[in-house]
């Protein structure tokens, strides 16, 4: 089975955001596979030691991309492709992001394709469902369960909590969910042979695609903290009337019940 | 100049979802002063209709077909396409809900428009309208327009307010549209979510955390979020330790909510967890530790066992509602 996984490098959880210049500042932050991405590795590794084939991750992004690739190798992908954007585009958008990675994937005859569902910077949940449209093939977002056989899958996707159980068929775009597997770290083996697996580095002109086809629909003005909040107030006192005081809190200053 | 906007309506157990009506409010600002137009897709809608000309559309445009009972990204983004087709819209708004999120990127591909997801407030109107979004979980947002085409937005739910509900009317008009092909069988919903009040349009959520213990320590919090119309949330501690399930979990890989009232017990502030629920109107932090990091978003705060607060709150509000 043909198998290709989107992954997205993005900001670890656990940093905090700092904006300067009006940009969110990158310096000394540390690095991540965007955590649905990383379900839809694991995912994509299941299928094809069930099935046989073959994992290939993609990524949009610049050079220091290649560490998440290889991390991915490294949990048992085996190949990888870069497509490196630096040089040719300043803004991008999900229309950008999803242009290129059909193009990439439109001759590769992919019998299934996984996503994540949403990547926790941008956070838009479009690219996975852009691409299963470009390339005219059916998807099936926010997946806790898959399986495969023959032609025919089986999937259980979360509906704001609820659980939705369907049939469809290859091929095939998914977006993973909580839920779907629980991620392999990568081994020490994996790690050594990571690095000598394929990484292919491409460019927008490798795809025959022009800056102008790509160019952003979108465009940010302005990118911003929220306010901080005032401290809080800790009660104190007695318990029951800390709990009598909180319920006058909240229906006479709060005003929320 | 004066747009015409196409908002998706959206029913839940049989009730359009407020959510719906809060696009509307969107739809009009994109409008500036243009037409509102309501789309309802199912097997049976036309009756909602009404509904959403009450909370500010100013007309509807129904598809019904029996394969659109269940929602399929291929069957709704016929329907949808074809009411683009004949209205021929400068303006699309979505809820941020499952069939938002599932549906919205599909028609934008096919329009080859942008389309700016999860939108909670928008500043200006018409040509000038400007949208903002939370980045990085809500640990930043972003103000960001369309450069050209359509306008088209997903709104996240409780962040915009809806227009006041008035007896207006307005035509239901129905478009007959084939729906052929579907490629993915729905067979069937187990249901997972609490009864009643969806957790990401709650107005009161009471969630738990590691320091809830067990199933049973849920209880008392289910209790007074019954009491208070709210819905039970969750750590994503308390997901892993197998007390709620994960359909709860709210934080970075789980639910964004913006309640007016978001009462946390036992949870200790990570920072995963908080940016589900920072942008809360006003947090309550209910911990045993004074040192927990929830306290230093919280707008309240009780130093003390949940075990003991919590039903003691539910008893003092009991006394005064
Ligand atoms: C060089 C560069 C410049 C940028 N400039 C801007 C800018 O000016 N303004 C702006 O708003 N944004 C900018 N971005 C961000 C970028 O456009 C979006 O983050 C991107 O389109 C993905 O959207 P999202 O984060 O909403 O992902 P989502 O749609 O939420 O992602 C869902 C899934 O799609 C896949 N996916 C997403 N992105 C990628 C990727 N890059 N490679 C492979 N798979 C992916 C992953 O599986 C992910 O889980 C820039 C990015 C780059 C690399
Ligand atoms: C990639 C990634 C994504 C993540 N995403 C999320 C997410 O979306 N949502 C999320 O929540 N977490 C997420 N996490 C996990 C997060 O880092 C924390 O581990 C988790 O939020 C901790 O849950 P908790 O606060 O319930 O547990 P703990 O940190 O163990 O806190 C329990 C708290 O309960 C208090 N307590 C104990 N007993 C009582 C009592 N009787 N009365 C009052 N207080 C009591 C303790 O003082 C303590 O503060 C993520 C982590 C990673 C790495």
């Amino acid at each position: 089975m043909n198998i290709y996984v989107l992954v997205k490098r993005t900001f670890d959880t656990e940093e905090k955001i700092v904006v300067s210049g009006g940009k969110i500042q990158e310096d000394g932050a540390e690095f991540i596979i965007n955590p649905y991405d990383e379900y839809a590795i694991e995912e994509a590794i299941t299928v094809r030691d069930a099935h046989g084939g073959e994992v290939t991750v993609i990524t949009i992004g610049n050079d220091e991309a290649e560490k998440q690739l290889r991390t991915a190798l490294a949990m048992g992908a085996d190949k990888a492709v870069l497509i490196n954007t630096e040089d040719d585009v300043e803004e991008m958008d999900q229309f950008t992001s999803a242009y290129i990675l059909a193009e990439y994937l439109k001759d590769k005859k992919a019998d299934l394709i996984l996503a994540g569902n949403v990547a926790i910077d941008g956070g838009s949940g479009q690219v996975g469902p852009r691409v299963a449209d470009l390339l005219g093939i059916n998807y099936v977002t926010t997946i806790t369960s898959l399986s495969i056989e023959g032609e025919k899958v089986s999937i259980i996707r979360d509906i704001e909590g609820d659980a939705e159980e369907l049939e469809t068929s290859l091929p095939l775009l998914v977006t993973a969910q909580q839920g779907l597997n629980e991620p392999r770290y990568p081994s020490l083996p994996g790690i050594m042979k990571a690095k000598k697996k394929p990484l292919e580095e491409l460019e927008l002109d490798d795809l025959d695609i022009e800056e102008d086809d790509v160019e952003a629909k979108t465009e940010t003005i302005e990118i911003y903290l929220p306010p901080k909040k005032a401290a809080g107030r800790i009660l104190e006192g007695d318990l029951s009337n800390q709990v009598t005081e909180l319920v006058s809190l909240l229906r006479n200053e709060a005003k929320v019940i | 100049m004066a747009k015409k906007v196409l908002v998706l309506g959206e029913t839940r157990e049989g009730a359009l979802r407020n959510v719906s009506f809060e696009a509307i409010a969107a739809a009009k600002k994109i409008s500036g002063g243009g037409e509102v137009v309501g789309v309802l897709i199912g097997d049976a809608v036309a009756d909602f209709g009404a509904e959403l000309v009450a909370y500010g559309a100013d007309r509807v445009v129904t598809v019904e077909h029996p394969h659109l009972k269940s929602y399929t990204s291929d069957g709704y983004g016929q329907a949808f396409m074809a009411v683009v087709e004949q209205e021929s819209p400068e303006g699309l708004v979505f809820g941020h809900t499952s069939v938002g999120k599932d549906l919205a990127p599909k028609i934008a591909s096919k329009l080859q428009a942008g389309l700016i997801s999860d939108v909670t407030d928008i500043e200006g109107e018409g040509d000038d309208a400007v949208f903002i979004r939370p980045i990085f979980s809500g640990k930043a947002f972003e103000k960001v327009k369309l450069k050209d085409g359509i306008d088209f937005i997903t709104v996240r739910a409780n962040n915009i307010a809806p227009l006041e509900r008035q007896e207006r009317s307005g035509d239901v008009s129905s478009l007959s549209v084939d729906i052929t092909n579907l490629r993915t069988i729905i067979k069937n919903v187990v249901r997972k979510s609490t009864e009643g009040v969806d957790l990401s349009e709650a107005k009161v959520i009471v969630a738990g955390g590691r320091g809830v213990k067990s199933t049973e320590g849920f209880e008392p919090l289910q209790e007074l979020a019954n009491l208070l119309g709210g819905a039970v949330g969750a750590s994503r501690g308390a997901c892993d330790a197998d007390y709620c399930d994960y359909s709860l979990q709210i934080g970075q890989t789980g639910k964004v909510v913006t309640p007016d009232l978001y009462i946390a017990a036992g949870i200790s502030g990570a920072i995963q967890h908080m940016a589900g629920m920072s942008n809360s109107k006003v947090i309550v932090a209910i911990n045993k530790d004074p040192e927990a990091n929830i306290f230093k978003v919280a707008d309240y705060g009780i130093v003390g066992d949940l075990f003991e607060v919590i039903p003691m709150l539910t008893e003092e509000f009991k006394k005064v509602m």
